[in-house]
């Protein structure tokens, strides 16, 4: 279909983005890759000097980098199966004919709208020494924990808090994917003599391959990127022996505190490649287990 | 044993209700207990005061964050609105040179962290003297390959049959977009306003980074300030806490029938 003048339509009508995008993304990401091949420093940026893949180097050597990662990426294995699992459950639970289902659904999803530094600042209240959790603990006679102060369960609390935070967002998701199957398949099942275990497995699980491909993709590349919370409850220090650092927040520090932009920028297009690569690995195998 | 399935079943419901509940109930409780009362368990409810809000607000520039919230969520998110739909319309609609390249160009960036422009972004700003001004929180924001990509596949997905016969009723391509497809767009729009709205509204590290006096923070960052100057003093914290949530709960209690089903019908096509 076309219509008289419509390329200038067209041209005018993209024009804003056309713009908006090659100045605030594609400039300043060619920018960053020229960075991250400099020694450069915010303060004096006509002092920067090349530095070659120095920087990129540096991050194999740099053991709070590697500190970094390895929070991020146990953060992310911890985070992903669980969020994954019970956003599953709930969305399965209320799409079931229950009571009072559109009230689930609200209060699932509540903790979604709330900003992450409130629900830093209401977790550490829970978690803190003398806090509600630890009072429960207590009288269930479990042993109790400093928990943001502890080397061991700092990062689990922090994980905890971001389930309890994401899990409402990808139960709708989720939901949104049952909606999809149709309901011949569940009749035929039914005719056919099959358990509403066996459905779960062979019809609803299968059908929902996609949307659980694209929740795995969004939720990986969520943890992967996680800042907020980290910075809030470790008042931008990295918590107890850097236990909390992300790269991230490592890359933020090392840029905004350290004024070391072209490290950080390295640090940043690692991250793009990791997360890209994680993204190539996941379609690969999703498209065999569909073949 | 149907008995004892149910009894399960209403047991997991209500207990991961019960979850999600307790930091929101447990937070608001404390921030209604006078200083003397904070590390009470248990206070009766004559007791309760709500002499914390009144507190936090006269002393701490609460009202102006939430200003600053405001205007920078509702601006960014109504650029959003605007140019978004119209580069999607135009990328599933008109045929010109250059589209798919455009197309491809979206969707590539799409794919890289927003840490990775963040420094080119703060260097360029600081240049041009917009840190700590409105200017730099809303004019990068205004696009977002995300929503772009979003409102094309809608509009991909709409049938062509309707603006066929309204072009030849003589409608111009302008008036094609404003009377017939943006009428039909309104659930991809009210999908937009909400992931926008709802995620500038919460943003957190950009405006940390931009933001360098506290009258031009916005609610997070004023709250991440807040915090810190006033970790012994529980129940104030949380009357600040909760000065920013309640409103935003308040808005999706509203709202929740669009929010749902906006993020439902979206979050995938």
């Amino acid at each position: 279909m076309r219509t008289r003048g419509d390329l200038a339509t067209g041209y005018l009508f993209v024009l804003p983005v056309v713009v908006s995008l090659a100045v605030f993304l594609i400039g300043p990401i060619l920018y960053a890759l020229y960075i991250s091949f400099h020694h450069f420093s915010f303060l004096a940026p006509d002092q920067a000097t090349f530095a070659g893949l120095d920087n990129y180097l540096k991050l194999f050597k740099d053991p709070r980098f590697i500190r970094a990662l390895g929070n991020t990426s146990l953060y992310s294995l911890g985070v992903v199966p669980i969020q994954i699992a019970i956003a599953l459950m709930l969305a399965l639970i209320v799409d079931a004919k229950i009571k009072g289902k559109t009230l689930f659904r609200v209060v699932y999803f509540l903790p979604t709208v709330t900003s992450t530094v409130a629900v830093s600042v209401m977790f550490m209240y829970l978690f803190k020494n003398d806090g509600l959790v630890n009072f429960v603990l207590s009288k269930l006679s479990i042993p109790t924990f400093d928990w943001f102060n502890s080397l061991t369960f700092a990062l689990p609390a922090v994980m905890m808090m971001a389930i309890w935070t994401t899990v409402g967002q990808f139960m709708v998701i989720y939901l949104a994917g049952l909606q999809d199957i149709p309901q011949e398949l569940y009749e035929a099942a039914e005719v056919d003599g099959a358990t509403p275990w066996q459905r779960l497995r062979f019809i609803t699980w299968p059908m929902l391959k996609p949307t659980t491909f694209f929740i795995l993709i969004m939720s990986i590349i969520g943890t992967f990127q996680v800042f907020d919370q980290m910075y809030v409850i470790s008042k931008g220090e990295g918590g107890p022996q850097d236990r909390t650092l992300t790269v991230v927040f490592y890359l933020y520090r090392a840029a905004f505190k350290d004024f070391d932009m072209g490290y950080a920028s390295a640090m940043a297009f690692a991250l793009f490649l990791i997360i890209l690569l994680l993204t190539i690995i996941q379609r690969k195998f999703f498209k065999e287990e569909t073949n | 044993m149907k008995k004892l399935w149910r009894v399960l079943f209403y047991t997991v419901v209500i207990g991961y209700a019960v979850l999600t509940m307790i930091p929101f109930l447990w937070s608001i409780l404390t921030s209604l207990k006078s200083t003397p009362d904070m590390d009470k368990f248990w206070v009766p409810l004559s007791s309760l005061t709500l002499e914390n809000y009144t507190y936090i607000v006269t002393k701490f520039p609460f009202f102006k964050w939430l200003l600053n919230s405001a205007i920078v969520a509702g601006s960014v998110t109504l650029g959003n609105l605007f140019f978004n739909t119209l580069a999607g319309y135009a990328l599933a609609r008109i045929k010109f040179p250059g589209r798919g390249l455009i197309f491809y160009v979206v969707l590539g960036v799409m794919m890289v962290p927003g840490q990775v422009v963040m420094i080119p972004v703060y260097i360029m700003l600081a240049n041009w003297g917009w840190i700590n001004t409105y200017q730099g929180f809303i004019i990068p924001f205004l696009t977002s390959s995300f929503g772009i990509f979003m409102m094309r596949q809608f509009f991909l997905a709409l049938p062509v049959d309707l603006e066929e016969a309204a072009l030849i009723d003589g409608l111009s391509r302008w008036g094609i977009f404003f009377r017939i497809a943006l009428p039909l767009a309104k659930p991809a729009l009210a999908a937009q306003t909400i992931f926008m709205f709802l995620g500038n509204w919460n943003s957190f590290m950009w405006p940390s980074l931009l933001a360098s006096s506290d009258d031009m923070y916005t609610l997070p960052v004023g709250l991440n300030s807040f915090h810190w100057q006033y970790v012994a003093y529980w129940n104030q914290d949380l009357a600040g806490t909760m000065f920013m949530t309640i409103p935003m709960l308040l808005v999706f209690l509203i709202f929740q029938r669009w929010f749902i089903k906006g993020i439902a019908t979206s979050g995938l096509k």
